[in-house]
């Protein structure tokens, strides 16, 4: 048996978060290059702050200026860092307590190596040259003493406060299933594969790992032919990101000539508003030098201009 | 209210990668035969159906839809599902039987942790605005806990060592174990030989990424004996939660783990499998749980033999469960974690 496809998936997406009042005035206060925290109910100072006392649960809303100095509680060493994380270089992640402070804060401190590092130093902040607002405007900490030019002048108040973006970049390996693998790999040679439920025999396509009716994988390859039914449809008419084709269009159900699951596809090549439940379709392929393993092979459905399928004849497909 | 048992347990392999999907078919479907097979029961007579696993893992939204096709959904059936490990399934589906509104319930986690690069895709359950922007990774998280700990002199390096060839002994026995040898490959000497993976950790202390799954299943204790020849009964069951603020609690103790234990009372157990997943965290949690030095604690090997995303914890409360069905334990005792450094956790106690 051939080995399943299988192909690197990367997502990325800004989360952009509103901050209310308690953390967008530290991110707020961050972009002026001072660090605030809160006051909880027993008197301890929250650093970074918290909206909610931990123990009571009330609100809190006293805020206190703490230092940008402070103490290494505990640390660890990160000798390859991650995309993303504040350094590229190796460096130590502590927990930091800033003086004033009765909490510790995360972050990254900027040392050459692990003998630079232990536990009850004193790190100060290194800002970055641009804050925004936002967790990262503290570039990362530095042994208080260590050499670090002079620090950019504070920037003027921002109409951006109340909001913070953070980027987020995730790579994955996709992999497919033995049975959408055989399924894409007949769509590259223009073939649709269905597979059958050895206990119910119904033929599903695109084939699933298991029979959802009944739990078992699909076996039995069956070939399909590249015509078929709507069984149901919407017409779009609101544009959006990514669109690739001006709306008013249709995207429809397509259940092929002897399939028991209907896919989402185009059907183009007639006015919207000309289509309707039970029209026979037809694929329209792409040329043969662009078909790989996607059913975007097929670049729409169109009608065949035969007699509609009578409703009884797929009712129980919707 | 009525009783509750495990009446059967499977699990996959644990492997360092599978080539199968991320919604976990693949390894559900032989676990899910094994488990009607050793009850009798079929996919018609489950009352509800429960399970863990998540989103980010797998990187697609609502992955766990699929894993669906995996029990057969038609006839429509009774399903939930929690973003967490699926001891908290098991839980849920707990409570669904004591309410009285199923007799049976299956439930289920995966994750293919190998999909993405774990350490870092774990880093995405952390406070959304002051720490998780930071990419903190699970195990650097987890390598600030256990030095709390060093510089505390509540354990040394060496006890962490300890831990960890105790249970790779243990696992040599576990057929479904990813990372096992005995005590002549990696006794406590050899193992502090290695150098750090994030000093203070090194890779011993450290769960491997593993892809599996496990599933068990739970009857009303009055239909137990039908489906199981010694039903584990569930005779205590609770789970609480730490602040999520890594800087704000003493992280070299467990209060959500003291509490859970004492609300279920921990006296007589025999057998203790914990969810561990650095060598240090099974020192807090027997700490947090007053287990004496003669309770067994992860004759399994436990999480750090292999540690399935999202079915490690269930799979601890099955391991646990499994030494009453086969008779070899009268009492045991399992706990699940979720979250970082031991954020949540979930503590059971089943007797024969």
């Amino acid at each position: 048996m051939s080995t399943s496809l299988s192909a690197p998936l990367d997502l990325a997406f800004d989360y952009t978060r509103s901050l209310g009042p308690v953390l967008g005035r530290f991110a707020a206060g961050l972009r002026e290059r001072r660090i605030e925290g809160v006051r909880g109910a027993d008197g301890r100072v929250h650093v970074p702050p918290v909206e909610y006392d931990p123990v009571t649960a009330a609100a809190l809303t006293e805020f206190v200026p703490v230092s940008d100095e402070g103490t290494v509680l505990s640390w660890s060493w990160m000798a390859e860092p991650l995309a993303g994380q504040p350094l590229t270089t190796p460096f130590a992640w502590a927990l930091i307590r800033l003086d004033g402070a009765d909490t510790a804060m995360l972050h990254a401190v900027h040392v050459p190596g692990p003998a630079d590092m232990s536990t009850g130093m004193r790190v100060r902040a290194r800002w970055a040259a641009e804050p925004v607002g936002h967790i990262r405007d503290i570039a990362y900490f530095l042994p208080v003493g260590a050499p670090d030019g002079p620090s950019p002048a504070p920037p003027p108040e921002s109409a951006q406060d109340g909001v913070m973006v953070t980027p987020i970049q995730l790579h994955y390996r996709h992999s497919a299933s033995p049975e959408e693998s055989r399924y894409l790999r007949g769509l590259a040679e223009g073939k649709l594969t269905g597979q059958r439920c050895p206990a119910c025999g119904k033929v599903y396509i695109p084939p699933r790992g298991a029979c959802p009716t009944d739990g078992v994988p699909t076996v039995d390859e069956v070939e399909l032919p590249d015509t078929g039914i709507v069984t149901t449809f919407c017409i779009v008419n609101v544009p959006f990101l990514g669109q690739r084709i001006p709306p008013p269009y249709v995207a429809a159900y397509i259940l092929l000539d002897g399939a028991d699951i209907a896919f989402l596809h185009l059907v183009l090549g007639c006015d919207a508003a000309q289509v309707r439940m039970g029209m026979r379709v037809r694929a329209a392929w792409k040329p043969r030098d662009e078909w790989w393993t996607s059913l975007e092979n097929i670049s729409h459905f169109e009608p065949t201009g035969e007699p509609d399928a009578p409703y009884e004849s797929f009712a129980h497909h919707l | 209210m009525r009783d509750v048992a495990v009446v059967g347990f499977a699990q996959a392999p644990n492997v360092r990668s599978t080539p199968g999907t991320t919604n976990g078919v693949e390894m559900l479907v032989p676990i899910l035969a094994q488990v009607y097979e050793q009850t009798g029961l079929s996919k018609q007579d489950i009352g509800f159906w429960c399970s863990g696993s998540s989103d980010y893992l797998a990187g697609r939204a609502f992955s766990f839809i699929s894993a669906i096709d995996a029990i057969g959904a038609f006839p429509p059936i009774h399903e939930s599902h929690v973003e967490m490990d699926a001891a908290w399934a098991l839980y849920e589906a707990w409570l669904k039987i004591r309410t009285g509104e199923a007799d049976t319930a299956l439930v289920y986690g995966f994750g293919k942790s190998s999909a993405g690069q774990l350490r870092r895709v774990l880093a995405l359950q952390l406070d959304p605005y002051t720490v998780a922007p930071l990419w903190p990774d699970s195990v650097s998280i987890a390598a600030l806990q256990a030095r709390l700990g060093l510089d505390a002199g509540l354990w040394s390096e060496k006890d962490l060592a300890a831990v960890a060839a105790r249970s790779r002994a243990d696992a040599t026995r576990n057929p479904f174990a990813q990372v096992s040898g005995g005590t002549e490959v990696c006794g406590v000497t050899e193992l502090l030989d290695a150098p750090y993976l994030a000093d203070p950790l090194r890779a011993h202390d450290i769960a491997p990424v593993t892809d599996g799954a496990a599933v068990i299943v739970l009857a009303a204790a009055d239909r137990a004996a039908e489906f199981a020849e010694r039903p584990a009964v569930i005779t205590g069951i609770e789970h609480r939660v730490d602040t999520p603020v890594l800087g704000a609690r003493d992280l070299t103790r467990s209060p959500s783990t003291e509490a859970a234990g004492r609300a279920v009372g921990t006296g007589g157990v025999e057998i203790a499998e914990l969810h561990a997943p650095f060598t240090h965290q099974e020192l807090i949690l027997r700490t947090a749980l007053g287990l004496g030095d003669d309770v067994r604690i992860n004759p399994s090997g436990g999480a750090l033999a292999g540690n399935p995303m999202f079915a490690a914890g269930l799979a601890r409360i099955g391991e646990a469960a499994s030494r009453i069905l086969t008779g070899e334990a009268s009492k045991v005792l399992a706990h699940a974690t979720s979250g970082p450094a031991l954020q949540q956790n979930l503590v059971a106690v089943l007797e024969a």
